[in-house]
């Protein structure tokens, strides 16, 4: 703060301070603190609001305890995001350590910039995309029955829809720090572990897994919040029986007019996710601040 | 006797770039051998084609008399030490020791004794706990060694282990280094740019220029019998005088130069008539000397060094002169902007044809 001043003096300084508290204060601070306030507060008809009933309680969080089917997709939403997470990460660390250690330059070149091209489209339209590829009588079901993989169509649509569409989705979050991690690891590091006769195998787990970790961490950080938030892949993807919670949350305040059990259900997910996130950066004895580079 | 390393017409390209042309040489078992040359020379792509990094485009290598192609760096009986050392920085110096060890499915508890073994063999007890980031230079050079030896290697490849470190450190490492190859009996291939480096630690030495071997053998005989201009001017300082043979007679070969006649030892491939050049040490070079051979040159400046000093000269034609002058001999040094003559005995220079 005193290089801030230092740099751009007192008048200037200060307006970027303020500037920025303005934004934590606004764009953070704000929505998080009425989200807490709505969700302790009972749902009440406008005349009622400040009045004797209109007290805090936990009757809303109570609610989604006791009722068992939103229960279940919540804690089917928590694992589900973590399979997201571990598949995304299996898909993206060969393909990391391909680019960082093994690929020439211009190989990277045009390999991320394959990657980024779908990403310059709105995550909906490329959802939509999954949503066509994997219809029954879709691409993905005519060349299976066409090379003879399957007799008869396969519904996508459901638990694998969901993973396909949201690995994909969320490839880059991973993919990146990963990239990242694995890069600045000296080449001479992998190659000292295969002179000493390590199988590809160990030097992947005694060298570079744990260089990179930071980054598996902050990858893996990054997939399951986004895949625990996620909406559009589930409601385009998903069957019945793969309902996703942000779903749930979705229908108290549009469907159900319920703002305060949504708000109450939005906060237990935020709880959640952040629980896992530190726990996970505790096991993987990563801190905060790694992450966040 | 641990095993000889054999390179038959070794050649190298990388796309156009050709690395390393039709090198042949035999290290000894048990021998500390040297390969010296400028970066660029292609000296480090033969450390990687022994050790197994690199399959060479052309020619074989033999360790031990048997063929590695094919085989990979894990297949080989060799182990490198890297420039960066390559040390795990996330492993304990005990676990870096035993990498090897563990990779071969030895057992925890024999891994941690013969890294203790080893760990005392280097001077560095009880420092199996430590991360190598908490170690000196000197010290981590040492844990990067004990990790080599680990895999009891019959070769071990040094690529300039010691180019980090400073100049007091580098010399006791060499020391140190020479003194572990003589005890474990291991064939030792160092790789350096640093020529004094080569010439203090070396069996034997290889100097390499642009990709071709120059000459092979012991530090003495590079020195006092140069087999090319590059080696000459390479491995040491040496004063390199232009002329044309005027005659070759036992051994002997007179040049005509600028400065009159001089003579030297006649390499190989001179003929009379041909041009030449006469390469001279600065401390061939005697101060006030009589004789044959003589030189004038203006003194430039003289370079206090030690244990001697160099006076930097110029000669008539415009070419540079370094003289070496014992530090006992200071008080009768030449001064600065004086002529000074010098002379040397023809048995201290070189005649070797102009290339």
């Amino acid at each position: 703060m005193g290089e801030l001043y230092k740099r751009f003096g007192g008048g200037l300084g200060t307006v970027f301070l303020a500037l920025v508290a303005a934004w934590l204060a606004g764009m953070v601070l704000a929505p998080n603190v009425m989200m807490i306030d709505y969700a302790l507060r009972p749902n009440l008809p406008p005349a009622d609001i400040g009045g004797p009933r209109d007290v805090y309680s936990l009757s809303n969080v109570l609610y989604l305890a006791n009722e068992g089917v939103h229960r279940a997709i919540f804690f089917k939403t928590v694992w589900a995001s973590a399979l997201v997470a571990f598949v995304t990460l299996m898909v993206c660390y060969p393909l990391a350590y391909w680019l960082a250690q093994n690929a020439t330059p211009n190989q990277t070149a045009i390999a991320i910039l394959a990657l980024t091209i779908p990403f310059w489209i709105n995550e909906v339209l490329r959802t939509l995309a999954w949503y066509i590829l994997l219809a029954f009588r879709g691409p993905l079901n005519a060349a299976l029955l066409a090379l003879g993989v399957i007799d008869e169509p396969v519904r996508w649509y459901g638990d694998g829809g969901v993973l396909a569409g949201m690995t994909y989705a969320y490839i880059l979050f991973m993919l990146f720090p990963i990239y990242n991690a694995i890069e600045s690891l000296e080449k001479s590091q992998i190659e000292a572990a295969r002179d000493l006769g390590a199988s590809v195998w160990r030097t992947h787990w005694r060298v570079v897994i744990p260089h990179a970790k930071a980054g598996i961490a902050t990858g893996c950080v990054f997939t399951f919040m986004l895949a625990a938030g996620s909406y559009v892949a589930p409601a385009l993807l998903g069957a019945p029986g793969s309902r996703w919670f942000t779903e749930i949350i979705y229908n108290w305040f549009f469907e159900g007019g319920d703002w305060n059990r949504g708000a109450a259900y939005a906060l237990v997910l935020l709880v959640l996710c952040l629980t896992v996130v530190l726990v996970t950066l505790k096991i993987a004895r990563v801190n905060l601040t790694d992450v966040a580079k | 006797m641990s095993h000889s390393v054999e390179l038959q017409n070794v050649g190298m390209a990388f796309g156009q770039t050709r690395a390393v042309m039709d090198v042949s040489f035999t290290v000894e078992g048990g021998e500390f051998f040297s390969i010296l040359g400028p970066s660029g020379c292609g000296k480090t792509t033969i450390l990687r084609i022994v050790a197994g990094f690199l399959e060479p485009t052309d020619g074989r290598v033999l360790i031990g008399g048997r063929d590695m192609k094919g085989l990979g760096p894990d297949q080989r009986p060799t182990a490198m030490i890297f420039q960066s050392l390559a040390l795990f920085p996330l492993m304990p110096v005990w676990e870096n020791i035993a990498f090897g060890l563990e990779a071969r499915g030895v057992a925890k508890a024999e891994r941690r004794k013969k890294a203790n073994d080893l760990l005392k063999l280097v001077a560095l007890e009880g420092f199996g706990e430590r991360m190598p980031g908490e170690l000196s230079g000197g010290q981590r050079q040492r844990v990067a060694i004990a990790r080599a030896l680990a895999v009891e290697p019959q070769v071990l490849l040094l690529d300039e282990p010691l180019s980090a470190l400073d100049l007091k450190l580098r010399q006791h490492m060499r020391a140190e280094l020479r003194a572990l190859q003589k005890r474990t009996g291991v064939t030792f291939i160092y790789i350096t740019h640093d020529q004094s480096e080569a010439l203090a630690m070396s069996d034997r030495v290889a100097v390499m220029s642009e990709g071709v071997l120059q000459q092979v053998g012991a530090p003495r005989e590079l020195y006092d019998n140069p087999a090319t201009p590059f080696v000459a001017r390479f491995v040491g300082e040496t004063n390199a005088i232009t002329g044309r043979v005027a005659a070759i007679e036992n051994g002997i070969a007179t040049v005509e130069s600028a400065f009159g006649p001089l003579s030297g030892r006649a390499g190989d491939g001179l003929s009379a008539g041909a041009a030449a050049r006469l390469y001279v040490r600065p401390e061939a070079l005697q101060h006030k000397a009589r004789g044959e051979n003589r030189l004038m040159a203006t003194i430039e400046r003289v370079d206090f060094e030690g244990a001697f000093a160099l006076a930097h000269g110029t000669l008539e034609d415009g070419s540079r002169l370094i003289a070496s002058i014992a530090s006992t001999e200071l008080g009768e040094a030449p001064e600065i902007g004086a002529r000074a003559s010098f002379a040397f005995q023809n048995v201290n220079a070189v005649v070797l044809p102009d290339g």
